[in-house]
């Protein structure tokens, strides 16, 4: 077995297997999701999410979440044609994003927060809180992980190993996106309609 | 590698000497069971009351039918053992390995007794559901159960009274628990009388039953609710009918009245509560326990009916009677 | 001082170290174990080579025998937990108080039960898996060996965690799977409770990373010519149980997650206040534990399924029917969790679902037992110690399978449920399936690893004991149960007469005592013994499949070159002549270097473990930090793997040749 060979066998069983690991992930959520969706209701008298949620505010996260999501895609596209300049700028504006997302998901958390509307006063603020901050975690772990693979990209040259590592970022950002178009139907929308 | 070994070895015991070791074996264990089990009567091989009794003919009914699987397995695998064991001079196939007309046995035999099983459990689940009122003539008395740290109170709402780890009912007359927590939870058993239900704060829970005879039977919690746990047991007294309103009447010429501050200091831990009968001043009390745990989503605020507060807490149920219809269906 | 405080938190304390002479014991156990390993080490100079040929192995092998090790440390703690349970009940009748208070007795059998599943069995399994799974397929390593290493370090510090509660803190006293509002801050505001939720979460995210792992390795890394149909059935057990675990344990990672923001961050998803629903959690963590038991029981099968193939010199009998039999007992182990909770009122329909579901299980299992003895039918069995477990199995888990349908009627559970009788069924399924299928897979593979076998009448003596005492102990329970007797009562009424059967117990529990410490001894006779016992054919049981053809104990690289298979069975046909399983060049091949990577994430799982229990949140993230920095410098290292040439592995397998 040549060495090219042995090489794509081990991506193929590369990316089957960080497949499997984001359906473990999705499956975490899974768990929150339908603990939110039992506890939605559970307001203790308190606030429901029609009286918190600004849904302008959370469509405007979203787009930015999505459009770092197709900053990855470009990034990928520029790695797969050795272009190692573009694939860096995308990836910056990846980061960027993301980094301006997970500001404004904390800054909501701040002015909810500085309400009084906190997570230990129902059981639908703390699903509510745990399921939104578990992606902002996720979020997090994404970024520190960009910056490791941006930082291993300005020294070294594309390997085929880096441009692995590229793509499964990318599969890790866009399998965020979902989640998040599954939190902002399922918490912010069916929650403020 | 054998034969230095063997020189520390101690004879092998022939195979008859090994069977007969294990028959002995058995048999004196066997015989020291049935010692120390004779006599012993108070368990749910030995019912005293109504679904009882009839759980303990349903499990006979699912013993049996194990049964017709279990000996034959253990025929078949101590005639195989025995039979083909090295050295044997019947017919050898390594090779054999598939038959389809005894796998379709195979597949066909425990297909068919779970589907006995299964019919029998769909219809059992149903007749012998604990929310299920029991057929009779009278009508059931009412008593409401609430599982404390680490104590049983009942509360007798249409008489007006309440009693602590000690319930008296009247024999023959079908007796409908409402069983709630004020606490962790705990489940609710009399096992001579019926299976058990889990008491859990903030709604309710049922159990219906009817002893036949006078006596006194043990009930306890049968869900670890903490340091106090082991003595979360009540004695069940079974009366005649008359006995039984004799002790209503005393009950209720109790000194003790069980107001807001009586309950409050009921409500502290306590490990073996003595037992203790009370006058109930409010009818509400039960519900107001209920209420404690209870946040009306303000999503949905309607009132809920007497006791089937379990409304609210699950707020997509359609069957109150049952807080996890919804649950379990998910 | 106010410094000092401001870095060990409000929760650490003095008096978490004493708590009275028996607790005492168990932290002179710890600590003595601890520094007699160290002191071991230290003394004999083995630092260094624990550090290279073990620590810091990829080859998944060593890894599987440091999962094993660990599993049966474990194992014999478990048991003194069962022992100090026995030993209880059998002395706590009326004003006996016995020598363990409520508390610590409620912590012992939390403890008993939290290790046995997550510390013992699951270890032994993940153990025997790595020993012999890649072995097995024809395949050089598993997937992906640094996760593995990675996987069992995560192990390792749950394992570290479990056993610091002994020595600073307490345990959860709340039973095994920690129902809330009892193991809410509420009622459970000590370090306990989390002491239980970050050791077997931490293990529980190494099992997920684990069976995505074992996944990919039976999917991509079978040798030519193996088609799933023709993996051996312990492979298809592997593959069934890996896909539970990968769907149930991120349940059992959101639930416990959820629990810990509960009492960390005074949450409120499953209090009985401010409308948190228990229910929900004990719905979820039961959608992972119904799978769970499968995950343990399915790989037992497999084992026996070996076994018996192997000893009764047959093919397995149905093989078809055992695999489509394993993945129906992985589908319907789905769709049976609320059985674990008919007593919550759910209503007849819900109940009687849940309650076929779970009898038609049995449906599958049944075929399997059958096949199993249709496999013995017309064979020339050889009683070999495995086969004894094997035996012992059948006669145990038939009534454990058979109790467990009665448990499965509603109507029947609403009597026994949380009672003793309970309590000996799952024993009884989980001794007698699981326990015995493992030992019978390490008396089995056990040359393979090590290259001599265990004694042979020492393992049927321990055998013997084991299921005699077995018998002893549970028979009585089942009849305590039967008597009223609930689950987890450190003392009760001397009228109920139950004494007698709890001394019949205590006794049968010591006659397991005796098994155990006969395991022991074989252990150590056989090591002592390893010249007369080795394995020089490095196929000592004839076997049938692929790792009994390569030398004991198997070589590093597994296999010089790789096989090519054409039928079940290969080596039992190539020993026949009717197919040559090497028959192509010798090849290069890379093999991964060792690394210290999984050893230093493991450690930091410790920290980050330890830190949220005490609440040290600055330590938390100092862990999460150095996790970060050595996967980074992991990433950075392009120098992971070292080649091994054509040329090179046809000397090693020649120089191999000569030895045997």
């Amino acid at each position: 077995m040549s060495q090219s060979a042995t090489a794509v066998v081990a991506h193929s069983k590369e990316t089957f297997g960080f497949w499997l690991y984001l359906m473990t992930d999705c499956l975490v959520f899974a768990t929150l999701f339908a603990t939110f969706a039992v506890l939605r209701s559970a307001t203790a008298g308190g606030v429901t999410g029609a009286d918190i949620f600004s849904l302008p505010f959370v469509l405007t996260e979203t787009m930015v979440l999505l459009a770092s999501s197709f900053a990855v895609g470009m990034a990928v596209v520029a790695a797969n044609a050795n272009k190692r300049r573009p694939m860096l700028r995308w990836l910056a504006a990846t980061g960027l994003l993301g980094a301006v997302f997970l500001g404004m998901e904390l800054w909501e958390f701040t002015v909810l927060y500085q309400e009084g509307h906190i997570w230990t006063k129902s059981a639908f603020l703390s699903s509510y809180f745990g399921l939104v901050g578990t992606h902002g975690l996720h979020i997090l772990t994404g970024l520190i992980w960009l910056a490791a693979l941006m930082g291993h990209a300005l020294k070294h040259d594309l390997s085929n190993r880096a441009k692995q590592r590229i793509l499964y970022f990318s599969l890790f950002w866009h399998f965020l996106d979902v989640i998040w178009i599954c939190i902002f139907t399922v918490v912010y929308l069916m929650g403020v309609v | 590698m054998v034969k230095r070994a063997a020189r520390l070895r101690l004879p092998p015991l022939p195979r008859w000497a090994v069977v007969c070791i294990w028959v002995a074996v058995t048999a004196i264990f066997a015989a020291i069971l049935y010692r120390l089990t004779k006599g012993m009567n108070h368990g749910i091989l030995n019912p005293k009351g109504e679904i009882a009794e009839r759980q303990r003919n349903l499990l006979a009914f699912a013993a049996a039918l194990s049964l017709l699987v279990i000996v034959p397995v253990y025929a078949m695998l101590f005639a195989f053992v025995w039979r083909y064991r090295e050295g044997h001079k019947r017919s050898y196939k390594p090779n054999w390995d598939t038959h389809k007309v005894y796998e379709t046995i195979w597949w066909g035999i425990p297909i068919m007794i779970i589907g006995i099983l299964a019919a029998v459990t769909w219809v059992t689940s149903h007749s012998l559901d604990p929310y299920k009122p029991l057929a009779s003539s009278k009508s059931p008395v009412q008593i409401q159960a609430v599982a404390m740290n680490w104590k049983w109170l009942f509360i007798y709402p249409e008489q007006n009274i309440a009693s602590v780890n000690e319930v008296v009912i009247p024999t023959n007359t079908p007796v409908e628990f409402t069983i709630t927590s004020d606490g962790p939870m705990n489940s609710f058993w009399i096992p001579q009388l019926a299976g058990q239900i889990y008491a859990m704060s903030g709604m309710s829970t049922k159990l219906h039953i009817n002893a036949y005879d006078v006596g006194s039977y043990k009930g306890l919690s049968s869900n670890i609710s903490g340091t106090g746990f082991s003595d979360m047991k009540f004695a069940v007294r079974a009366m005649h009918q008359t006995d039984y309103e004799q002790w209503i009447s005393t009950a209720y010429a109790s000194h003790d009245a069980l107001n807001e501050t009586v309950y409050s200091q009921l409500r502290k831990p306590s490990i073996n509560n003595p037992v203790a009968l009370y006058r109930v001043i409010s009818s509400d009390l039960y519900d107001t326990i209920i209420a404690r745990y209870m946040h009306p989503d303000s999503s949905q605020v309607k009132t809920t009916e007497e006791n089937q507060p379990s409304q609210t807490k699950l707020p997509t149920s359609q069957d109150t009677d049952h807080p996890m219809h919804d649950m379990g269906g998910m | 001082m106010n410094l000092l405080a401001s870095i060990l938190g409000d929760r650490m304390s003095w008096d978490y170290f004493w708590h009275g002479w028996v607790q005492f014991g168990g932290q002179a156990a710890t600590i003595g174990g601890a520094l007699a390993v160290v002191a071991g080490l230290t003394y004999f100079k083995k630092w260094g080579y624990i550090w290279r040929e073990w620590l810091t192995s990829l080859d998944a092998k060593k890894i599987g025998v440091m999962y094993t090790v660990v599993a049966v440390v474990m194992l014999l703690r478990g048991f003194g937990d069962a022992v100090m349970m026995r030993l209880q009940q059998m002395l706590a009748s009326g004003d006996s108080k016995g020598f363990l208070d409520a508390e610590h007795f409620q912590q012992v059998f939390t403890a008993h039960g939290t290790i046995m599943i997550f510390f013992v069995a699951m270890g032994l399994m993940f153990g025997l898996i790595n020993l012999v799974l890649p072995l097995m397929l024809g395949a050089r390593d598993v997937a992906f060996p640094l996760l593995n290493s990675i996987s069992f370090y995560l192990y390792l510090a749950g394992f570290v965690l479990v056993n610091l509660s002994l020595v600073y803190g307490e345990f959860g006293a709340v039973g095994w799977l920690a129902y809330p509002p009892l193991s809410e801050l509420q009622f459970s505001p000590g370090p306990g409770v989390d002491y239980w939720l970050w050791s077997i979460q931490i293990a529980g995210i190494g099992s997920t990373l684990s069976a995505i792992n074992f996944i990919v390795t039976i999917l991509r890394m079978r040798c030519k010519g193996m088609t799933l149909m023709r993996m051996p059935v312990f492979a298809w057990s592997i593959f069934a149980t890996m896909i539970l675990t990968l769907a149930a344990f991120p349940m059992l990672t959101g639930s416990l997650f959820m629990l810990s923001l509960d009492r960390m961050m005074g949450m409120h998803y499953f209090t009985s206040e401010l409308g948190g629903n228990a229910m929900m959690y004990i719905n979820l963590i039961w959608a992972w534990g119904h799978p769970e038991v499968y995950i343990l029981v399915l790989p037992a099968f497999g084992i026996y399924s070996e076994v018996v193939a192997t000893f009764a010199r047959k093919k397995l009998f149905g093989y078809t029917s055992m695999v489509w039999a394993l993945m129906a007992i992985a589908l319907f182990s789905y769709l049976v969790w609320a059985h674990h909770f008919f007593t919550m009122g759910a209503g007849g329909n819900v109940n009687a679902f849940f309650g076929i579901m779970t009898m038609i299980i049995a449906i599958p299992t049944g075929v399997k037992v059958f096949n199993w003895l249709f496999t013995l039918y017309k064979g020339r069995i050889r009683f070999d110690a495995p086969m004894w477990w094997f035996v012992a199995f059948v006669t145990t888990f038939l009534i454990g399978g058979a109790t467990g349908v009665m448990l499965a009627v509603p109507a029947i559970d609403f009597q026994v449920h949380n009672s003793l009788f309970l309590v000996a069924h799952f024993h009884n399924t989980i001794i007698g399936g699981v326990v015995f299928g493992y030992f019978a897979g390490l008396t089995y593979w056990f040359p393979k690893i090590f290259g001599f076998k265990l004694h042979e009448r020492l393992g049927k003596l321990a055998a013997s004991l084991w299921i005699a005492g077995f018998f002893m102990a549970f028979i009585p329970i089942y009849i305590l149960g039967f008597l009223g007797a609930t689950r987890r009562l450190e003392k009760f009424d001397p009228s109920y007469g139950w004494q007698p059967l709890f001394i019949a117990s205590a006794i049968g529990t010591a006659v397991i005592g005796l098994a155990v410490a006969t395991q022991l001894v074989q252990l150590g006779y056989s090591i002592w013994k390893r010249k007369q016992l080795q394995d020089k054919t490095g196929d000592p049981w004839n076997g049938r499949t692929l790792e009994w053809s390569v030398p004991s104990p198997a070589p590093e690289y597994n296999f010089a070159r790789l096989p090519v298979v054409h039928s079940r069975d290969a080596w039992w046909h190539a020993k026949q002549g009717q197919a040559n399983i090497y028959e192509g060049a010798y090849r290069d091949f890379e093999l991964p270097k060792n690394t210290g990577t999984g050893v230093a994430i493991g450690i930091a799982a410790t920290i980050f473990g330890f830190a949220a229990i005490w609440h040290l949140w600055w330590l938390c993230v100092v862990a999460v930090t150095m996790v970060v920095w050595v996967l980074v410098r992991r990433m950075m290292n392009e120098d992971t793997e070292v080649l091994v040439t054509a040329a090179q592995a046809r000397k090693l397998d020649a120089t191999r040749k000569a030895a045997a």
